[in-house]
């Protein structure tokens, strides 16, 4: 077995001993889940891969692949950009960390970031945006702007970080209207319109007049749209060509400056392995625009949360609060702490239905 | 004017010449979308099909070959014999995840025990699972006749569900901090269907697929099974008279079908992906119908055609990184190659012939 590997490792150390001779630029390789027009997700990591090629201009090269399958594909996929001479690899998916870490064992000398991940190693980093700061301002508007108090919610997975992010928008629709109740859709894909538009659809028949989503597209939003008085968020990116209604604002991830920075730290030498949690006070995650068709009071306030947050006076996740079963989570006063929000499998008190396991 | 006309006899040198026109044509034709798209169509072209073979890293690439054909082809082998005595099993995709399914949980029954037995029987509980879910159809077609494509295809989603459901729980990682997905197989070596020569690309997966398209090109062609199969596909009435009896010919092509497929997902889950996680099946089902027909149904065809479709997938890959060629024009390419070799069957079938236009 050991030996195995070492026949491997040597194989490939020859590749990549041949491929990167010529080469002065940093090469930033990307890999995408879905397509870079997916108007989403992906949309906002592409955007991100420009602004790297803006900011170093002749200094850099980008390559990227998009709408990779999580798996076998996704590996391989990542192994051709390193023997192609790639020196940093962003790879944009939570279903790519075994393959990456697969592949950095092959190439130590290449540096990978995985999105959304737990696992790292000396030249794997993780980074994830703290996308439940976000929620927690629309949960806010939400919870006001509904009429029927029924507010729908696209689950991409039942992993933490989309757990978190309904837990978070509950907690602060609850504060403000304390009727309201959540209607949860899992549609098991990241991107897929024809899906997404069908749960949308599902949950405005049920009386949802306000649909949040964890999924990429603008489906959604189109099926809101449709339905003519049902409220929408923009999701990953602004999706602002459904403003000022049915989208009346969005949660924005913003890679760019972390992309940028990181660039330059593998031009410098002085990349480490990191594992970075960035926010609303950081940039990572901004909120966009709130429309005209949210009554200025509510958006004065959804801004002054914002502010809080960003100042760092609050965290969405603050005591008293109870899991869903009714036991004690955390006391008066007391917030949550990063460990036990990146593990999150438990819905907090009131939300109903059961995470699927 | 022109009129097709038919032939008495299909021709024996189209039928091997289209496979061989629709590549060109679909070279041709994908090299004008590419030069659409502001690439210099040679390179495009030469990267797709040169650069895995014999490019500077064909030595990773030409492995990868194998591990991207050998699903394809051992499903589609399953699924030619069925094609070929009209029997229509159109969700080898579900199958092929419960193959994984089936094969995966068994061998993490064991876990972490260590021993030589494990990994055979994860093959014969992969086999088993997929034989299992082509069984469903085959039983409704024989037992109330219905409709084996709708059936089929309809217990894709079925399954679909199904792996979302033991990925999230049965065959959840205990100690995955609660995310989705089993655990790594390839971190478990008494159920690791491991490269059985390092950097070579061979998995058991691939044994099993040259092996099939041998006992395939047999039972075809030196077994009286073979001949039934052959006899219901063109002469159903023949098929008949001869002694034929459907629905144990149903049942055995659905259920070797369906068996093919689970062993080729239970490979895949124990080597090259290693995880049952609810985006571990990728199309291999569906477009191993586009590679049997590639391949003409026979055998050997279909081993060609396996390894043509997979060197479009990679070299479609290194096209995407090398010369920023969008996704999409990838699998416009790939559709291309299905409709030319569809459009130029005609031919075998058919002669042009230009005719006088007379007056009525």
């Amino acid at each position: 077995m050991k030996f195995k590997s070492l026949l491997t490792t040597a194989a490939i150390a020859l590749g990549l001993a041949t491929g990167a001779v010529a080469q002065d630029k940093t090469k930033v390789g990307f890999v995408y889940v879905g397509p870079v027009g997916d108007g989403g997700w992906t949309y906002e990591h592409n955007k991100g891969r420009l602004a790297v090629e803006d900011h170093f201009g002749d200094k850099v090269e980008t390559v990227f692949v998009e709408s990779v399958p999580e798996g076998p594909d996704a590996e391989r996929v990542m192994t051709q950009m390193a023997l192609e001479g790639a020196d940093l690899i962003f790879t944009t998916s939570f279903g790519y960390m075994d393959p990456t870490i697969n592949v950095a064992q092959k190439f130590p000398n290449v540096k990978f970031e995985h999105a959304t991940g737990y696992k790292t190693a000396d030249n794997v980093s993780v980074y994830s945006a703290r996308f439940y700061e976000g929620r927690a301002v629309q949960g806010h508007i939400a919870g006001n702007m509904t009429k029927s108090n029924i507010i729908g919610y696209i689950g991409s997975y039942p992993i933490p970080e989309v757990i978190r992010g309904i837990n978070s928008a509950y907690i602060h629709a609850k504060k403000v209207n304390p009727d309201v109740e959540f209607k949860i859709v899992w549609a098991y894909t990241w991107f897929d319109p024809a899906k997404e538009a069908d749960a949308a659809t599902v949950l405005i028949e049920q009386g949802a007049d306000v649909i949040l989503q964890h999924t990429d597209s603008t489906a959604p939003q189109a099926a809101a749209q449709e339905a003519g008085n049902v409220v929408t968020f923009g999701q990953a990116s602004d999706m602002s060509e459904y403003a000022p209604f049915p989208r009346v604002s969005s949660i924005i991830d913003d890679w760019a400056p972390y992309y940028i920075a990181r660039t330059q730290a593998v031009m410098d030498g002085t990349w480490e392995s990191a594992n970075t949690w960035d926010g609303i006070r950081e940039g990572m995650v901004a909120i966009g625009e709130i429309t005209e068709a949210v009554p200025a009071d509510v958006k004065e306030e959804a801004l002054a949360l914002k502010a809080a947050m960003a100042a760092g006076e609050y965290h969405p996740f603050t005591g008293p609060l109870k899991k869903q079963d009714g036991s004690d989570w955390l006391a008066e006063g007391e917030t949550a702490d990063d460990g036990t929000l990146a593990g999150m499998n438990f819905y907090v008190e009131g939300l109903e239905g059961e995470i699927p396991q | 004017m022109i009129v097709l006309e038919k032939r008495p006899q299909p021709s024996k040198a189209w039928s091997y010449a289209t496979p061989l026109v629709a590549v060109l044509a679909t070279m041709v034709f994908g090299g004008v979308l590419f030069t659409i798209l502001g690439k210099n169509p040679i390179e495009a072209i030469g990267t797709i099909f040169w650069e895995p073979l014999f490019g500077e890293f064909a030595f990773y690439y030409r492995p990868q070959l194998l591990v991207k054909g050998a699903p394809l082809v051992l499903i589609a082998i399953g699924l030619s014999l069925g094609f070929r005595a009209g029997i229509w099993n159109i969700g080898a995709e579900g199958q092929y995840i419960m193959g994984a399914i089936f094969g995966a949980g068994a061998g993490l029954a064991f876990y972490p025990l260590d021993a030589f037995y494990i990994f055979p029987i994860m093959v014969i509980s992969g086999a088993f699972g997929g034989w299992l879910w082509a069984m469903i159809p085959a039983f409704l077609k024989v037992r109330f006749g219905t409709n084996e494509i709708l059936v089929s295809l309809m217990l894709v989603y079925v399954a679909e569900q199904m792996l979302a459901s033991v990925s999230l729980g049965l065959l959840k990682n205990p100690e995955g901090f609660g995310f989705p997905g089993s655990r790594n197989l390839q971190q478990y070596d008494s159920a690791h269907n491991a490269e059985l020569i390092a950097g070579s690309g061979m998995h058991w997966g691939v044994v099993t697929a040259l092996i099939a398209v041998i006992f395939a090109y047999v039972l075809l062609n030196r077994h009286m099974l073979g001949f039934h199969i052959r006899l219901t596909g063109e002469a159903p009435r023949a098929a008949k008279f001869a002694g034929v009896n459907p629905a144990r010919l149903i049942l055995f092509c659905l259920g070797l079908s369906g068996a093919l497929a689970g062993l080729a997902g239970m490979f895949e889950v124990s080597g090259p992906s290693g995880v049952v996680s609810i985006d571990f099946n990728v199309g291999y089902g569906f477009t191993a119908i586009i590679v049997a027909f590639l391949g003409r149904l026979h055998p050997v065809g279909i081993l060609l055609a396996g390894g043509l479709m997979a060197l479009t997938y990679i070299g479609g890959e290194i096209a995407q990184s090398k010369l920023g060629l969008p996704a999409a024009a990838i699998q416009v390419f790939q559709g291309m190659l299905l409709f030319f070799l569809l459009a130029f069957d005609l031919l075998t079938n058919y002669r042009i012939r230009a005719a006088r236009s007379e007056v009525a």
